[in-house]
């Protein structure tokens, strides 16, 4: 199952990095994103709580514009019908979008964040900040890769992934928060365990609850 | 913040209560709109039914035919 | 299945316990001490709320019954569970916010985690019905709305937890039921409301399933007649008859 799932993740890294559709524009996103905070909160440095906010929610919405691009390609050109015909393990696909997801977020993220720390950060960036995102980049993925299957047998594509995936971050939203305001504050805190607890929490649960169902939206 | 005297308060606990009776009048109103349609298609087959049995009209044709109405006509 | 059978007294029953909830309310428990007369409302607010989630949470067991079994009567004991506690979702906001607006002075408390968690969730669900209409293969709309209701009947209590770490660390509750623990009275007027509440949903389950199931019926009699003129299935949310 591991290499079929591999094997699956290469194929879309590769086309990602071909086409070079997805991560662009998502990183575009994420600046432009951060202008519209600046003038929208009338603010030009951000620190604790609201800084934590406008990263958490910018990196949301630039994952919304990847997560809806996620099987389309399957649904237009076939995948699905070969990857039902070949003699392999349905939940590799999960895995390997989930994956594909993984890294398009962060290489998202190895541009937005440095243009995060740039424009609109007002304190020093503590990097630990990184392992609350990569903690919340996994459940991201898992709930996309989940939401965009939902999704893309039903013909308003576009509007379903959003507004099933948000809810379902809502407490992702929560805790990466929670964790990131301390560590983005004028002589901050620490790194919260017990929001990095929740985080992983809710991953694993999320991780689990896929594998379970993934295989009934496959079926033809 | 302090409790609402009672004249105020009251109109409050009211419009809850009457939220809640609202919601059930209106589902007793769409479950009606379903019954009515329930009956209207159940005319039509009555009628479906009725046009089959022309053919073999006679004693055997009228009689569920009475059967039927008569019922329609006890409602 | 008959699902009318033992209606009648069904909804009797509810209507009674409901009846006596209410009596209970205004004549047998005591007023509140911090929040007067506004707190009757928690007799309605909350068992709508509970017997709200309950039913999204029942909805999701049936959805498993449908994943498991393939029998699309799950689907439509799932469909109209679902659709109730959407109703009575729509409900528990509007109290909540009447009751928020009596005894805290805004018609909205972000303070209030249970309200605020159960507005997600009725978010989520809300999504429910354009998610089924999207879909026109009623095969495979039954299927993923299964898929739906499973992960957002096990979102459920995740969501009510993360909401209320996230709230309790700053603010007291604001819609609590008394200052501190509840009198014996209290409690028995709450537990007879939820009962009612309960028996309401049942009742409404039972009605609907069977008005559903009368229709199907109603229209493979149609067909097996010949009728001509039958007008062709309309697209819809709701799920069409097991073929």
């Amino acid at each position: 199952m591991i290499r079929v799932a591999l094997a699956v993740l290469r194929k879309d890294l590769l086309v990602e990095l071909r086409t070079k559709e997805s991560v662009p524009a998502m990183a575009l996103f994420s600046l432009v994103t951060y202008v519209v905070f600046r003038f929208g909160l009338d603010r030009t440095s951000l620190e604790g709580d609201l800084a934590a906010g406008v990263l958490v929610v910018t990196l949301l919405f630039a994952a919304v514009l990847g997560i809806n691009r996620l099987f389309v390609a399957e649904r237009e050109q076939g995948g699905f019908d070969a990857f039902l015909l070949a003699p392999v393990d349905r939940s590799a696909l999960l895995v390997a979008k989930a994956l594909a997801l993984l890294v398009i977020l962060v290489a998202v993220e190895v541009v937005a964040v440095p243009a995060f720390v740039v424009l609109l950060l007002g304190p020093a960036f503590d990097p630990a900040a990184l392992v609350v995102l990569a903690l919340a980049d996994v459940g991201i993925a898992v709930i996309g890769t989940l939401a965009s299957a939902l999704a893309v047998q039903t013909r308003a594509r576009d509007l379903i992934v959003p507004l099933v995936a948000l809810p379902l971050l809502v407490p992702l939203v929560i805790a990466t928060a929670h964790g990131l305001s301390p560590l983005l504050s004028e002589g901050g805190g620490g790194l919260d365990a017990g929001w990095l607890a929740v985080l992983g929490l809710y991953d694993t649960v999320f991780v689990l609850l896929s594998y379970a169902v993934f295989d009934f939206l496959l079926e033809d | 913040m302090p409790a609402l005297p009672l004249d105020e308060a009251g109109k409050y606990v009211a419009g809850a209560y009457v939220v809640f009776l609202l919601l059930i009048l209106v589902y007793v109103a769409i479950m009606a709109g379903r019954l009515s349609r329930l009956e209207r298609e159940l005319g039509e087959l009555d009628d479906a039914v009725a046009r089959r049995t022309p053919p073999s009209a006679s004693s055997n044709g009228h009689e569920p035919a009475e059967r039927v109405s008569a019922k329609e006509g006890d409602r | 299945m008959l699902y009318g059978k033992r209606l009648r007294g069904l909804a009797v029953a509810s209507a009674l316990v409901l009846s006596v909830a209410f009596a209970l309310t205004f004549f047998y428990a005591p007023l509140d001490a911090d929040q007067g007369f506004v707190q009757k409302i928690f007799y309605l607010h909350v068992p709508m709320a509970i017997v709200c989630l309950g039913g999204f949470i029942f909805g999701g067991i049936c959805a498993i019954g449908l994943l498991r079994t393939g029998d699309r009567k799950w689907d439509l004991r799932s469909y109209v569970a679902i659709h109730l506690s959407l109703i009575l979702g729509v409900g528990v906001l509007l109290t909540g916010m009447i009751w928020a607006k009596a005894s805290w002075g805004s018609w909205w408390v972000w303070e209030e985690p249970t309200l605020v968690a159960f507005l997600v969730a009725f978010l989520l669900y809300a999504t429910y019905q354009p998610l089924r209409f999207s879909i026109e293969d009623p095969e495979k709309q039954a299927r993923y709305a299964a898929v739906f209701a499973v992960v957002a009947g096990a979102f459920v209590p995740l969501n009510f937890l993360a909401v209320r770490l996230a709230e309790s660390l700053v603010h007291p509750r604001v819609l609590t039921a008394t200052g501190g623990t509840m009198p014996g009275a209290m409690r028995l007027t709450f537990i007879v409301a939820v009962v009612g509440m309960t028996g309401l949903f049942v009742t409404l389950w039972k009605y609907e399933m069977a008005s559903k199931n009368a229709t199907f019926r109603l229209r493979a009699l149609r067909r097996r007649l010949g009728d001509d003129e039958l007008p062709p299935a309309r697209r819809s949310a709701a799920p069409a008859a097991p073929s």
